[in-house]
């Protein structure tokens, strides 16, 4: 046996002995880019909102204002722009909240664990289908040659025509975020010990009681956290707005985008974003004061 | 608690719509690409695959295709280094702050998109870099480094730490115990990361948006032509072909890392 000892041993002996080292040696590529990239870009985010716009060359100029909060919290355009966005959010939330909690409870707690599989699967597979592919399908299907309109007159039934309304958005938003909504209630559904519903049974409760008593609580925090999923899709979406939504469609998302990159805005730009983070963050503080989060 | 025959079979119908609203937009799109006529409606008349081809030979599509092939690539590659690399050290090492560097890591798939992408736009406005693919790439691999993170630190959590403990044990170098022990129980996870990176890369379109600049991606010249509502039969065979495109890896993922709890939690946009 050799007694010489390589570089390379030599090395791995020293990285052996210092697990800091290996830590940082591992930490320190994927954490540099974090900061670097992600982070910094945040700060970037938050510097541009208080620059503006040279109305003339239409060049940033670095320079220190309000004007574009000023902007936001003063014209009433904004006002009912950030108004009808937050109401869709909320709209869209509670329809997914409605759809989801049958729909889980069926899988996790009635289906049997073959078609427990299928269905998920079923389910997941939007999820990571093409987002563009799905918006583009209810395009098809709601324009007013489209599929549902032609299905409708088919069967003598009468026509709707919610193409480009604030109803075709709230079914498409509802449609892309319901996989959101169903993965984390039927996580919190499958967390519940069934011998705690035979329990609640033997102690001669209900079926509605059960609910009410013993699964609502248990799975409150999942519907909370799917809701976080949907507020914050549906705040930062522009592609539905701009495809499915009409005149009268104006959301931050899409207002974000006009200026950006229509309006050649950036500062502003960025003022509106902070302002869809802000709405975000009172969400989260909101769902943390009701207790939603105590159970996680 | 105890439910009638009745009310369970409700449950089930109602499940069953449920499936059938999930799916049936996906049903329309794909029968869409195969109608002959220009204007997409019901009754499909003459069936073809015309529009294909016409997507095929077009070489806007063509030259947006490549990109979305190369940036999606490189993204990719980045995020298996560096989301494995994150993932390795989180799980082994305890610091100050991890707990804060685990939160702030999902972030970028956390925050919706569009703060993500005008963020990284901003930056590159403030820095004077110029958009071009690679800042495309570095958009990317931003995110897609979330999910393998979620992916490779779900396996490590589940594998016990013994394994490795024993092969040092019996005299393996650490570069040895790496190669022949850790690699080995990770390696599906990494696998089933990287494919999800990729057809996250392939299909998005926000924080791309605002990092393309001039240049289009295949999800921006589908969204472009869906804007102006032109090409519209070209756009249904395209878009089917992203959709075969993305399902493909993902199904596979989910196939190579069944019964981890990771797989359904980690779609975001």
């Amino acid at each position: 046996m050799s007694t010489r000892v390589t570089t390379r041993e030599r090395l791995g002996a020293a990285l052996w002995r210092r697990p800091w080292l290996r830590g940082a040696l591992i930490l320190s590529p994927p954490l540099m880019w974090f900061l670097v990239v992600y982070l910094a870009s945040l700060v970037a985010l938050l510097v541009t909102a208080f620059f503006s716009v040279n109305s003339l060359t239409g060049n940033v100029v670095y320079q220190w204002t309000w004007s574009n909060f000023s902007q936001i919290f003063t014209q009433s355009v904004y006002e009912t722009i950030i108004l009808r966005t937050v109401i869709m959010a909320v709209l869209v939330t509670i329809t997914d909240a409605l759809i989801a909690l049958p729909f889980a409870f069926f899988i996790a707690k009635i289906a049997s664990r073959r078609s427990r599989q299928a269905f998920l699967a079923l389910v997941f597979l939007p999820l990571w289908a093409s987002y563009l592919a799905r918006v583009y399908a209810w395009i098809n299907i709601l324009s007013n040659h489209g599929v549902l309109p032609s299905l409708e007159s088919h069967l003598g039934l009468p026509v709707t025509n919610v193409a480009y309304t604030n109803v075709a958005m709230w079914i498409v938003f509802s449609y892309l975020w319901l996989p959101f909504m169903i993965v984390p209630i039927y996580g919190a559904f499958e967390r519940v010990p069934d011998s705690f519903l035979e329990a609640s049974a033997d102690l001669g409760a209900g079926a509605w009681f059960t609910f009410r008593q013993i699964l609502m609580p248990m799975i409150l925090p999942g519907i909370v956290a799917g809701s976080i999923f949907t507020f914050s899709l549906t705040l930062g979406d522009f592609i539905t707005p701009l495809l499915i939504g009409g005149s009268s469609s104006n959301f931050i998302g899409n207002a974000i985008y006009d200026s950006a990159i229509n309006g050649g805005d950036l500062p502003f730009a960025a003022a509106l974003a902070f302002v869809s983070i802000a709405i975000m963050a009172l969400y989260l503080l909101l769902a943390r004061l009701a207790g939603a989060f105590e159970a996680i | 608690m105890r439910l009638s025959r009745l009310t369970r079979g409700g449950f089930a119908v109602f499940a069953a719509l449920v499936v059938t609203f999930v799916l049936a937009p996906l049903l329309v799109i794909v029968l869409f690409a195969f109608d002959k006529s220009n204007v997409q409606s019901l009754p499909i008349r003459h069936w073809t695959t015309h529009w294909f081809a016409v997507a095929f030979n077009d070489p806007a599509v063509r030259s947006a295709l490549w990109l979305s092939v190369k940036a999606g690539c490189a993204a990719t590659l980045i995020a298996l280094v560096l989301g494995t690399l994150v993932a390795f050290g989180i799980h082994r090492f305890r610091f100050f702050g991890r707990d804060t560097v685990s939160l702030l890591l999902v972030l970028p798939i956390a925050l919706p998109g569009i703060v993500t992408g005008l963020a990284l736009q901003s930056a590159f406005n403030i820095t004077h870099i110029q958009l071009s693919i690679y800042t495309i790439i570095v958009g990317h691999a931003t995110f897609c480094m979330v999910v393998v993170f979620n992916n490779v630190v779900a396996r490590l959590r589940r594998t016990s730490t013994s394994l490795i403990e024993a092969s040092s044990d019996l005299g393996a170098r650490p570069w040895q115990t790496f190669r022949l022990v850790t690699v080995p129980m990770l390696s599906t996870a990494i696998i089933a990361g990287g494919l999800l990176a990729f057809a996250l890369s392939f299909d998005e379109v926000i924080v791309t948006t605002f990092t393309a600049g001039a240049q289009n991606t295949l999800p921006l010249w589908i969204f472009g032509a869906i804007l102006r509502g032109q090409q519209l039969p070209e756009v249904n065979a395209v878009v089917v072909f992203v959709l075969i495109l993305t399902a493909v890896p993902i199904a596979y993922a989910a196939r190579i890392s069944s019964g981890e709890r990771s797989f359904g939690s980690t779609g975001s946009k």
